[in-house]
Order: structure tokens, then C-alpha cells, then sequence
């Protein structure tokens, strides 16, 4: 059995963002299947169109509408699609530069395999059927086999842009984009060590090899001396409030009336405090000095919460260094 | 103006996963290391400065959890880039250049094994047109080596040679993470092999600065920091000229770098045709050139993401310190296709 704990960490968010003007009309646009542009200080016109001059950053809002076609500009084959990008099955990334833009934007493209894919090819859009605002309201670019598309005689690139006031009824002015990355987390030798003494509901701490400090959860370093903290050393069970505070707030899924008291425990021969939620006392009883010892419920990987000794308070002088 | 120096340079052995340690733990040695070779404690630092990311363990201010490993009580002055430790070098650099500093310890790391790195980097892009797309960093390397060969910049067979040159180099490397012939293996993304890109791994590294006569005194010969620039282009892939790097080739004016020719370049490509890119932005490729090009083996050898910059630093301070270089440029970068490029001019006295 290896030492070393190791468990799944998902990291999963709905990122939401507000739009700007020139954002704002860009996606609207996707949703009405018109691509705009924006006309830098020089005169080039940037797809996907930004608020600000690439260049000079002056604040830029001329809006343009392009073509929904374009050219290719350079392109990646990308055999194993992943989990998120457009297609799911082989497709060619691609920066494509629309008839009458003067930069590029990177989608995907559906081709049959990367022998009919070049720089320099003509592709149109192909659009989403369900439409919200959002950049894959485009699906993907496709091969453009129109007249004066692929293998036609038309010039790319010069066409001229259009005006466009930018005005759509039911503007989108923000979306949500999710987000989910998916780690295995492990927490290193000495939290591996804790974590499994917890599990026989035992409390260890690390001693510093310099100042004989013993460290709890024990994260494997002095954060005084700098050192490697490699000795183990059981503490507790039984321990003394330090200090702590009344929660009168309800956290969201949790399963605890309020009032009830959060508080710094130093735990007999540790240096350091842990925190844990007070239980078997009204609130307003819990003080600094409290003797507590932990409960464990049933399957418990941790102590469930600490309740009343019935010692006598601690001295002051015993944890006022630990305060 | 101060000259300022890099003292001692250590890193860790590079390897694809780290499980068994914590961050702090992996850190620790690298940490231990540096102080070592300079003679100096944790307290006798005057500024400390890291550069990671949280996004590589998915976990918030988990660059906190490694102050433990500097001995950060007593309070010491701290600072951190949630970015690649060269910029954490050149934070730390600045402090010492306007006299706030004697000394300085700049450390980074990263662990690449808890997630999908290729996934990671993807939310460090435009999050409105590009991040939804989730366009991994391979991929958009892949677009950039396409712009390459359509340019007639390089071709496959030359990307492969710089694989091996870097592998090969690596050899002599006890810490790097991939070392000798590597098959160039398939495409992962076109035109990009397998070979053409770096190894995922975990590591840390660790460099001290110091100041004048303080640098003196900490090491028989310091690698003095003559120019130090960074720069940054446009964020839009499609905007930018991907063949070009405009932003190292001003970094490297800023620093200095064109002033007299450099004997030994650290260039920070963790894909072969980024190589191709910064050689021609810092005019490295000259016919007659005899400039030793990452004679670690680069990132193609060793990739902590967040490390791996201030390695370049570091690997070119070490052949200074080693006498094997007395002029040296180093390069770092951040970002996809060389977004973000800082450049150093390193030499002996």
C-alpha cells in the first residue's frame, strides 16, 4: 500500500461574465448569425472584435459587418478530440481570417482528415442550431463549396465591410461559460500520515526537528524554521478552547442550527490550534479555557465536533502562547 | 545603477508524477540547497518572492501552504506571481536594483500531475471567444508550427533534429525529466509529434540574488544580471504574426542583448517550433554561430510549468558560475505561443 493518500478533486464553475458594447453586439450577432467587426486606429478590422486597440489600447467601438466565410490562415489537425472543444470527432483547429477581417479567429474545422485541410482554403460557418449568444453559437467552419468558394476565382479577403450600428433586439450582455477541470489530489506525506491516524481516531502532530514545536495537521514543514518536520507525535485527545466565535449564519447544505460556536482548540501537546465546532453546550456557555474532548460519530473521518471535559478551565498561562 | 547578481541556483530532479510529496515537501530541498551553497539562513533574506499557479492544483492560495518551507515566522517580506518564477526573479531583481534588498530568494514550482495540464492551461485564455472552445496548449503550439512550415521557416524533419539536440543535451543533465533519443512518435495535434513537445511533469527551483560586494562575498564568481526585460504582445492568437515574436526580440533589446554577441542562450520553448521563433527573434541563427543553444536540454527535457523560466535563469547563471559561459542570455515565457517573453543578459566578471 503506497504511504501517500490520494483522492479525486473536481473544480467545477459556471463563470459568469457581463459583456461590454462591442462584445455584447458581437455575440448578439453570432446569435442572429451576423459576424461584426471592429475598426481599429490603423483601419484594420478585427474579428472577433475586441474594445480596445490591439495595438495601442485606445478604446475602439466602430463596429463592421463581415463576411461568413473566409480563409484559413493556419490550421493544427487534432486526432483526439477532448472533452469541451467543438467536435467530437477528428477535426482541424483553425484561425480563420472572414472576407473583410483583418485578423483571425480560431474555431474548429469539420473536414474529412488533414489531407483536406490547407492554408489558404475557403470555409464558411456553419451555425449552431440552438443559438444563445456565445461564441460556439458557431458549431464550426466547414469546407466552402459555394461558387467563389473552394476552387473559385473570387479574390479572398477583399471584401468590403458594412457599417453596422450594432443595435439587436434582446441584446445578450453576458454569458456563462462552465467550467470543469478534474485533478487527483495528494496531500503529501505528512497529511497522509494524519489522515490515516484520524481514521483510527487518533490526533498526530509533527515535532520540528529545531524548535521541538509539534505541528497540527502536521503539512510536513516548520513554518518557522524552514525545516522538514519528520517526527510523529499523538496529541490529544483532549484539548482547551483558545479562543472562538459565535456562527449565527446557516451555510448552505449544512446541517447545523445556529447559533453554535466555531473555536481555535490546542490540542494536549500540540503547538498549534486547530479549529473545530463546539457541541454539547449552549453557545453562550463556550469560553477560552474550556477543557474538550472530540466525538466521533459512526463513520467519521474526522471528529464530528468537541464537547465539555467537565475538568476545570485551563490556566491562562497554559495556551495564552497559543492564542 | 546596482549590479545585481545570481548567486546559487538549484532545482529538483524532475519527474512525471510527485504524489508522494506535498509542494512544500518537493520545495523544501531546492529551498535548503540554494541557502546552502550561499552560506545564508532563511532570516539573513532580505526578500523572498515565488511564482506558481493555483490552477495546477486546483486549489486556492496554495502558494501559501509552501511559505512553510521558506520559514516564513518571524515575519518576513514576501511576494508572489501567479506566474512563472522569472517574473518572480524579476520582481525580486527590481527590489534589489533600488536598494530595498541586499539579498533575495526567488523560488517556483509546479506540479503538473494532479491535472490535465493540457486542460489547465486552457482558462488562462480569453474567456469570452476563445476558452469555451477549450483549445488545449498543444493545439494552439500546433497552429503556430503550421504558420511556421507554411512560411518555409522549418519543416518537420528540422523540428525533429531539435528534439534531439535538446535530449541529447539533456544527457549530461542529472535533473531533467526526459534525457536521450526520443522517437518522434505521432502526431498529437498536426504537424506536432509526440517528440516535439514537452515532457508533463513536477518539479521546483530555487535561485539567490544578491547585491555588489554582498555577491562577491557569497560566491567565487557571480553571474551579474546586465539587462533584464520583459514584454508582452496582443492576447488574440488571430491578431498576432505566430511566426514572429516581436515581444522577445524588444525584451532582449531592452536588455541588452544585442550589444555583443552571447556565448550560451537558455531559451524557454517547451515546443521544438517555438525554438524555431525565438532563434530568429534574438538572431541566433547565423550562419557561423557558435552560441550553445539550451545546453540543459531546455524545456524539452524538463517542464515544470511556472519552473521552468526561472530554470532558464538558472541553468544559464550555472554554467557562469561553472566558468563554462561568460555571456549568456536567458529566456522565459508565459502564455500560449510565446504570448509573454522575458529576456536576461547574464556574465561573468
Amino acid at each position: 500500500m503506497s504511504e501517500v493518500l490520494t483522492a479525486p478533486l473536481v473544480v467545477e464553475f459556471p463563470f459568469t461574465r457581463s459583456l461590454g458594447p462591442v462584445q455584447s453586439a458581437f455575440l448578439t450577432g453570432l446569435r442572429e448569425r451576423t459576424v461584426l467587426g471592429v475598426t481599429a486606429s490603423d483601419g484594420r478590422v478585427v474579428v472577433p472584435p475586441t474594445e480596445y486597440d490591439p495595438v495601442t489600447a485606445e478604446e475602439i467601438r466602430d463596429l463592421v459587418e463581415v463576411g461568413s466565410a473566409g480563409t484559413v490562415t493556419t490550421w493544427a489537425w487534432n486526432p483526439s478530440p477532448r472533452r469541451g472543444q467543438p467536435l467530437a470527432t477528428p477535426f482541424a483547429w483553425v484561425l480563420v481570417r472572414l472576407d473583410g477581417a483583418d485578423t483571425a479567429l480560431l474555431h474548429a474545422l469539420d473536414a474529412p482528415g488533414p489531407d483536406a485541410v490547407r492554408t489558404g482554403m475557403r470555409v464558411r460557418i456553419r451555425w449552431a442550431a440552438q443559438r444563445t449568444g456565445a461564441i460556439t453559437d458557431i458549431a464550426c467552419f466547414e469546407p466552402d463549396g459555394s461558387p467563389g468558394g473552394e476552387g473559385g476565382a473570387r479574390p479572398q479577403g477583399d471584401a468590403q465591410p458594412a457599417p453596422h450600428d450594432g443595435e439587436f433586439a434582446d441584446p445578450v450582455t453576458g454569458i456563462t461559460a462552465p467550467a470543469r477541470l478534474d485533478y487527483t489530489y495528494a496531500p503529501g506525506r505528512a497529511q497522509s500520515r494524519y489522515l490515516r491516524a484520524l481514521a483510527d481516531h487518533k490526533t498526530i502532530g509533527e515535532r520540528c526537528p529545531s524548535c521541538r514545536k509539534v505541528y497540527v495537521p502536521p503539512r510536513g514543514a516548520c513554518p518557522t524554521c524552514g525545516v522538514a518536520t519528520d517526527t510523529q507525535v499523538e496529541v490529544g485527545p483532549r484539548g482547551t478552547v483558545t479562543t472562538f466565535c459565535i456562527v449565527n449564519i446557516k451555510a448552505k447544505n449544512l446541517d447545523i442550527e445556529v447559533p453554535y460556536v466555531y473555536a481555535h482548540i490546542a490540542l494536549d501537546g500540540a503547538d498549534l490550534a486547530l479549529h473545530a465546532r463546539i457541541g454539547g453546550i449552549p453557545y453562550d456557555r463556550v469560553r477560552m479555557g474550556l477543557r474538550v474532548e472530540p466525538v466521533w460519530t459512526e463513520d467519521g473521518r474526522f471528529p464530528d465536533r468537541y464537547r465539555p471535559t467537565g475538568e476545570p478551565d485551563a490556566d491562562y498561562d497554559s495556551y495564552k502562547e497559543l492564542v | 545603477m546596482r549590479e545585481v547578481a545570481i548567486v546559487a541556483f538549484g532545482q529538483s530532479v524532475h519527474v512525471r508524477d510527485s504524489a508522494e510529496t506535498s509542494e512544500v515537501e518537493m520545495l523544501m530541498p531546492v529551498l535548503h540547497d540554494v541557502l546552502e551553497q550561499t552560506g545564508l539562513a532563511a532570516r539573513d533574506i532580505d526578500f523572498t518572492c515565488s511564482g506558481s499557479s493555483d490552477y495546477l492544483a486546483g486549489r486556492a492560495f496554495s502558494f501559501t501552504m509552501a511559505l512553510d518551507g521558506v520559514g516564513a515566522w518571524p515575519p518576513i517580506s514576501e511576494s508572489h506571481v501567479e506566474m512563472d518564477g522569472a517574473w518572480a526573479l524579476y520582481e525580486a531583481w527590481v527590489k534589489l536594483l533600488t536598494g530595498e534588498a541586499e539579498t533575495a530568494l526567488v523560488y517556483a514550482y509546479g506540479k503538473s500531475s494532479p491535472g490535465d495540464v493540457r486542460e489547465v492551461l486552457t482558462r488562462q485564455l480569453d474567456p469570452y471567444y476563445v476558452a469555451p472552445l477549450w483549445p488545449d496548449s498543444v493545439a494552439l503550439a500546433a497552429l503556430q508550427a503550421q504558420a511556421l512550415i507554411d512560411a518555409g521557416l522549418t519543416d518537420e524533419r528540422v523540428l525533429a533534429g531539435i528534439a534531439a539536440r535538446s535530449r541529447t543535451a539533456a544527457e549530461s543533465n542529472p535533473h531533467a525529466q526526459l534525457r536521450g533519443v526520443v522517437p518522434a512518435g505521432e502526431h498529437l495535434v498536426a504537424p506536432l509529434r509526440t517528440g516535439d513537445c514537452p515532457p508533463i511533469g513536477d518539479g521546483a527551483a530555487a535561485v539567490v540574488l544578491a547585491a555588489g560586494d554582498t555577491a562577491r562575498r557569497l560566491t567565487d564568481r557571480p553571474a551579474w544580471i546586465r539587462g533584464l526585460d520583459h514584454r508582452i504582445e496582443a492576447h488574440a492568437l488571430g491578431v498576432r504574426d505566430l511566426t514572429d515574436s516581436p515581444s522577445t526580440r524588444l525584451a532582449a533589446e531592452r536588455a541588452g542583448a544585442f550589444a555583443r554577441p552571447v556565448d550560451t542562450a537558455e531559451l524557454h520553448a517547451p515546443f521544438t517550433s517555438q525554438e524555431v521563433v525565438l532563434r530568429r527573434a534574438l538572431k541566433l541563427d547565423a550562419p557561423d554561430s557558435t552560441v550553445r543553444i539550451n545546453p540543459s536540454g531546455g524545456a524539452l527535457a524538463t517542464n515544470p510549468v511556472m519552473a521552468a523560466g526561472l530554470i532558464r535563469l538558472g541553468e544559464a547563471a550555472a554554467r557562469i558560475h561553472r566558468g563554462e559561459s561568460d555571456r549568456a542570455l536567458a529566456h522565459a515565457t508565459s502564455g500560449p505561443c510565446l504570448q509573454q517573453n522575458l529576456v536576461a543578459v547574464l556574465e561573468g566578471e
